[in-house]
Formats: C-alpha cells, sequence, structure tokens
C-alpha cells in the first residue's frame, strides 16, 4: 500500500498539489457523468404523455340545442369541457362586475368570442386542484355568483366562469375554440 | 456499538460455529434482536410500537404481493380485477381486507409510535439521526399509500389522484410540466395507473430499507427510555431476548385482536363508499376525501382561502401542507430542553396533551368533513396552533420551564416506582 500511494503522489511530480493523474480522475468521472446523464434523460422523459396520449383530435361540439339557461359537459383531452347558454340576465350579471375587484381581471368579452358573449366556452376544471365544478347540468348547485360551484374545497365561479371565491387561483381555463358555423364550435 | 455488558455470541454447535466463520448471520441477529442487545430494563408499552410497524408492514408486503398476482393495472380493467378478487378469487375478499385494514393498522401504529417519540423527546441527541430516518420512512409511506388508493380505480381513486398530482400543479411555472410528466397525460388515466403499480410495490422495499437504517441508528447510543435518562450500568439494562421479545409478543397479539376485529366485522369502516364506484372523469363526488390517516394534512392544505402578496392560496395551502411534515425535521433543534422525557417536563406535557393532540384531533376532523366555511375556519385557528405549537411554543417551554428533577439513574427510576406501588412490609 505504502509504495502504490508513493506511486501515485510522484507520478506527475509536484506541481502546487495538482497532479497528471488528477487529469485521468477528472477525466473518468466526467466521461461517466455525461453518459449517466444521456441514459438518464429517456429514463425520465419516458414519464411524459406518449405520442397516443398527444394525439388527440379536436372536439367538435354542436351547440344549436342547448337553450339559453342550459349548459352540456363534454369531453376535450380526456378533460370536461362545459359549454353555457347565458340568458341575457346572466350575461348583464358579469357585466355588472369591475374587473378591479377580481382575482384574475377578465371581461366577459374578453372570455367569448366576438359577436356570441351568450357563448361562454370553459374546461370544466376547476384551477385550484382539478375537480369538475357543479352548475353546469340541469339541478346541480352554482354557488352564490350563480355560474360553477366546485364541491372540492368550495371555489364559486360566476356566470363568465371568473373565480369570485375560494382557493382556485384562475379563472376557469378557456381553451382554443372557434365556431366553424353559427351553431358549431371546433375546440383544439 | 452497544454496551460493554452486552451478552457474547456462542455457537453452540458445529454447524453454527461453521456458520459463524463464513458468514455471521446469526450473530448479527443475535446483537440486533437478541440476548446480545442490551436495552433499558423500564420501556413502557409504548415501545412496542416500532416492532408493531415492522409487523404491519410484513402484512403489506405479504398480502400486497399475493394481491399483484390478480390485479390488472389498466385503466378499462383495474376496478373489475379488484371486484374480481372480491368474489371470484379464492380467499381473495381475505387477502384484499387485510391490505387495505392493514394500510389503517400501520399508519395507527406508525402514528402512535411518532407521538411516543414526540412525548419522551426520542428526537433529541444522540438519536436525532434515528427521527430523521424515521420521518423518512414516514415520508415513503404516505407516498406508498396514496398510489395504492389510486389502484382500485374507483371514484376517490381517480379524484384522489387528481387533486394530489393537482398540487404539484401550484409550482409557479415548471408546476404544470411537472404535473403532466407525473401523470403522463393531462389528467389521470392508463399511465398514470401503470406508473403507480410500479412504484407502489418498489417503495415498501425501500422502506425496509430505510427501516434497516433506522434500527442501524438506534442500536449506535440504544434505545431511549420514559425516563429519558441514559442507561448508565448494566443494572439499567436487561438482554433483548427474552425480556422485549415476550413483552413485544403481548403487543403483537392486542395488534392482531384489533386487526381482524377490523377486518372481519367493520372491513369498510375506514373506507369511502364511493371508492365502489368505477373512475368517472367526468363526475366529481360531492366531497373528496382522502384515506383517515391524510385528514390532518388535508386540512391544512384547505385552510388557506385567501392570497397573501404574490402567493397565490393555493400554493400557499401546498406549501403549508408539505411544511407541516418538513418541520419535524428541525425538532431536534427547535426544542432545546436538555430534559427529554414529558414526563419530568410539566409545562410542556400540558401543550402536549392540551395543546398538539386536540390540535391535531381537530385538523383530522375538518379534513375528513365537508370544506363549509364553518370547518375551513376552524383548520385555521388549529393549523396556526400546529405551527406555533413547534415554532413558537416549544422554543419558549424550554427556555422557561423548570423540570422536575431525573432520577439518578433508570435502576433508582424503577426503584422508587416499585417502591410507591408496593409499600415496604
Amino acid at each position: 500500500m505504502a509504495s502504490l500511494k508513493e506511486d501515485s503522489a510522484t507520478a506527475g511530480g509536484d506541481q502546487g498539489g495538482v497532479r497528471r493523474r488528477d487529469f485521468i480522475n477528472v477525466a473518468a468521472a466526467s466521461f461517466a457523468g455525461v453518459g449517466a446523464v444521456s441514459v438518464a434523460l429517456p429514463l425520465i422523459n419516458q414519464m411524459n404523455p406518449s405520442a397516443d396520449v398527444l394525439a388527440e383530435a379536436s372536439t367538435e361540439v354542436d351547440v344549436s340545442a342547448i337553450a339559453p339557461g342550459q349548459a352540456i359537459k363534454t369531453i376535450f383531452r380526456k378533460q370536461p369541457l362545459f359549454v353555457r347558454h347565458l340568458t341575457p340576465e346572466e350575461i348583464a350579471a358579469a357585466e355588472k362586475v369591475s374587473t378591479s375587484e377580481l382575482r384574475d381581471p377578465q371581461t366577459l368579452e374578453e372570455r367569448t368570442k366576438a359577436g356570441k358573449k351568450q357563448w361562454l366556452v370553459t374546461m370544466g376544471v376547476c384551477t385550484h386542484l382539478g375537480c369538475v365544478p357543479l352548475g353546469a347540468a340541469a339541478g346541480e348547485i352554482k354557488g352564490e355568483f350563480g355560474g360553477y360551484f366546485c364541491p372540492c374545497h368550495g371555489s364559486s365561479y360566476d356566470t363568465a366562469g371568473r373565480i369570485r371565491k375560494g382557493p382556485a387561483p384562475k379563472n376557469l381555463m378557456v381553451p382554443e375554440y372557434a365556431f366553424t358555423s353559427d351553431t358549431v364550435i371546433k375546440v383544439g | 456499538m452497544s454496551f460493554p455488558w452486552a451478552n457474547e455470541y456462542k455457537p453452540s454447535n458445529a454447524f453454527t460455529r461453521y456458520l459463524d466463520e463464513k458468514l455471521p448471520l446469526p450473530r448479527f441477529v443475535y446483537n440486533a434482536v437478541g440476548a446480545g442487545y442490551p436495552v433499558p430494563r423500564n420501556l413502557n408499552y409504548f415501545w412496542n410500537f416500532g416492532v408493531l410497524a415492522g409487523v404491519a408492514l410484513m402484512v403489506q408486503i405479504v398480502s400486497g404481493i399475493i394481491l399483484a398476482m390478480h390485479y390488472a393495472a389498466e385503466g378499462t380493467v383495474a376496478f373489475a380485477s379488484v371486484e374480481h378478487i372480491m368474489r371470484d378469487v379464492n380467499a381473495g375478499w381475505f387477502i384484499r381486507y387485510a391490505h387495505m385494514n392493514g394500510a389503517s393498522m400501520f399508519f395507527i401504529v406508525v402514528y402512535i409510535h411518532i407521538f411516543r417519540g414526540l412525548f419522551y423527546g426520542s428526537y433529541k441527541p444522540p438519536r436525532e439521526m434515528v427521527w430523521h430516518l424515521g420521518l423518512v420512512i414516514f415520508l415513503l409511506m404516505m407516498a406508498t399509500a396514496f398510489m395504492g388508493y389510486v389502484l382500485p380505480w374507483g371514484q376517490m381513486s381517480f379524484w384522489g389522484a387528481k387533486v394530489i398530482t393537482g398540487l404539484f400543479g401550484a409550482i409557479p411555472l415548471v408546476g404544470e410540466p411537472i404535473q403532466t410528466w407525473l401523470l403522463g397525460g393531462f389528467a389521470p388515466d392508463n399511465a398514470a395507473l401503470n406508473r403507480f403499480f410500479s412504484l407502489h410495490y418498489l417503495l415498501p422495499f425501500v422502506i425496509l430499507g430505510v427501516i434497516v437504517l433506522h434500527i442501524w441508528a438506534l442500536h449506535i447510543p440504544g434505545s431511549s427510555n420514559p425516563t429519558g435518562v441514559e442507561v448508565k450500568s448494566e443494572q439499567d439494562t436487561v438482554p433483548f431476548h427474552p425480556y422485549y421479545t415476550a413483552k413485544d409478543g403481548v403487543g403483537v397479539a392486542a395488534f392482531f385482536l384489533v386487526f381482524a376485529t377490523l377486518l372481519f366485522f367493520a372491513p369498510n369502516f375506514l373506507g369511502e363508499p364511493d371508492n365502489y364506484i368505477p373512475a368517472n372523469p367526468m363526475s366529481t363526488p360531492a366531497n373528496i376525501v382522502p384515506e383517515w390517516y391524510f385528514w390532518p394534512f388535508y386540512a391544512i392544505l384547505r385552510a388557506f382561502t385567501v392570497d397573501f402578496l404574490f402567493i397565490p392560496a393555493k400554493l400557499l395551502g401546498v406549501l403549508a401542507m408539505f411544511a407541516a411534515i418538513l418541520l419535524l425535521f428541525f425538532l431536534p433543534w427547535l426544542d432545546t430542553s436538555a430534559v427529554r422525557s414529558g414526563h419530568y417536563r410539566p409545562l410542556f406535557r400540558k401543550f402536549f396533551w392540551f395543546g398538539l393532540i386536540p390540535c391535531i384531533v381537530v385538523l383530522g376532523y375538518c379534513g375528513g368533513s365537508h370544506a363549509t366555511d364553518g370547518i375551513v375556519l376552524i383548520s385555521q385557528f388549529a393549523a396556526a396552533y400546529y405551527f406555533a405549537h413547534f415554532l413558537i411554543i416549544l422554543p419558549l417551554i424550554a427556555r422557561v420551564e423548570t423540570p422536575k428533577p431525573l432520577p439518578n439513574s433508570i435502576t433508582e427510576a424503577v426503584l422508587a416506582q416499585h417502591a410507591t406501588l408496593q409499600p415496604a412490609e
């Protein structure tokens, strides 16, 4: 052992404590490190959504059967989507609120398409922890702001799907969508 | 390690002598949990719960391995395969109920084990490493239990998975990618179910490994005891075997009595009926609640309803929930009192029994209830007390309290107690 130590200590001569063998050590460790990282990347990335999960077609929704005051639940990317036909009173209630008192300030206009502000299209996913809020189907409680109410932790949304009370930080998300005709919307 | 008066292992026949030379496993066991490990002579029944936790883990591993032989981790058949186990597999109902209630039993004994440590100051030096490894085991248990609860793919499984992975979505910027990465999709689905099954099978063996470290670290200073006074001489200790193997045997019998009562007479008492409804991504159960052992933490999560400065309420709740456990890692330095046992700390004892314990019971009750305004308000007070207890009250008590006089040795304490129980003749 003693002679081995001596060997490695004198291998590169005494140059301020740096030995030639240090270069080999650093190079070997770096090489193994880069190799380990490049193997770890696919091992981590396999957890991300696979191609079949990502390859989800957009959804078309026919809204002609939804009467004012009614809403439907449908599925977009394996998550609930709410399409709601607002009544004039609900539109008025949403427009009466000044954006300065909102947690996530947005007007009803910003959350709907031009000239179609009676159609409120949002994800049915509470922005708190992802529950499905109540208020879309007939007979479900709509919460104290007349929109949606999340039963999990008590978040209340108004008639524009904006967060008004409870722990949720954001308004219900409005997905990317467009009217392909007067009565059909294409989501995604 | 251990004390100089510990019994030495003496192989009794030619075979054990041979084995001792080639692979001294019997010697190792003898020194770890046999007659070669001297233990304070005054341990009460609260010291049974470490062994009971080990027994509970074994029950979970054995029943779990069997369940995995019949279970299918695939979104469309997972629920049906659990019902298949319940109805068709021979004794399947027994094994599945044992696993389900075994999880509750595991948490019951581990919570008592943790509170034993909190009351008797087992977390204090020189055993702080034992405490930290114990907390690591607790965190692993929570992760394992959560993922196991998802596997039957009922309503609570699905929505529990959605809510808990949603917690990670609260992290600024990277939250949503992390959530998607954890789930392998935008909502819990087949990918999530499969990886949870894989990890649920793996983690118990990781727990087993950390338990080995936990016991290893414990055996360096040796077990603590109800007086909190360290072992001073041979007369303070008795060998683990047969004294504590026998005492633990009594505890194990009592454990199985309670376990069997739960398993055979009220197997669904601690569960949620909603989990017998197949997972439905379109409909949230009226009240999403986790299993009872997570209720106190769930109450802390829900206690935050308003934004503070620039931090949204959701993130605050998540941070507080994790902080409630991570806080315990700092306990050895928060409670600076030199006296370990709550037995000799009058003020500490009052705050333990009338502060901390009711606070956790109230948090548990709130966490299991529907989140009405009143329940949230109560959770807020209880959560505030929880943090105040560890961050303010314990450090203050350590400064102002006058502890009762400690006995000079474990033996002196035992003999004094003996004298009061049996007056001199």
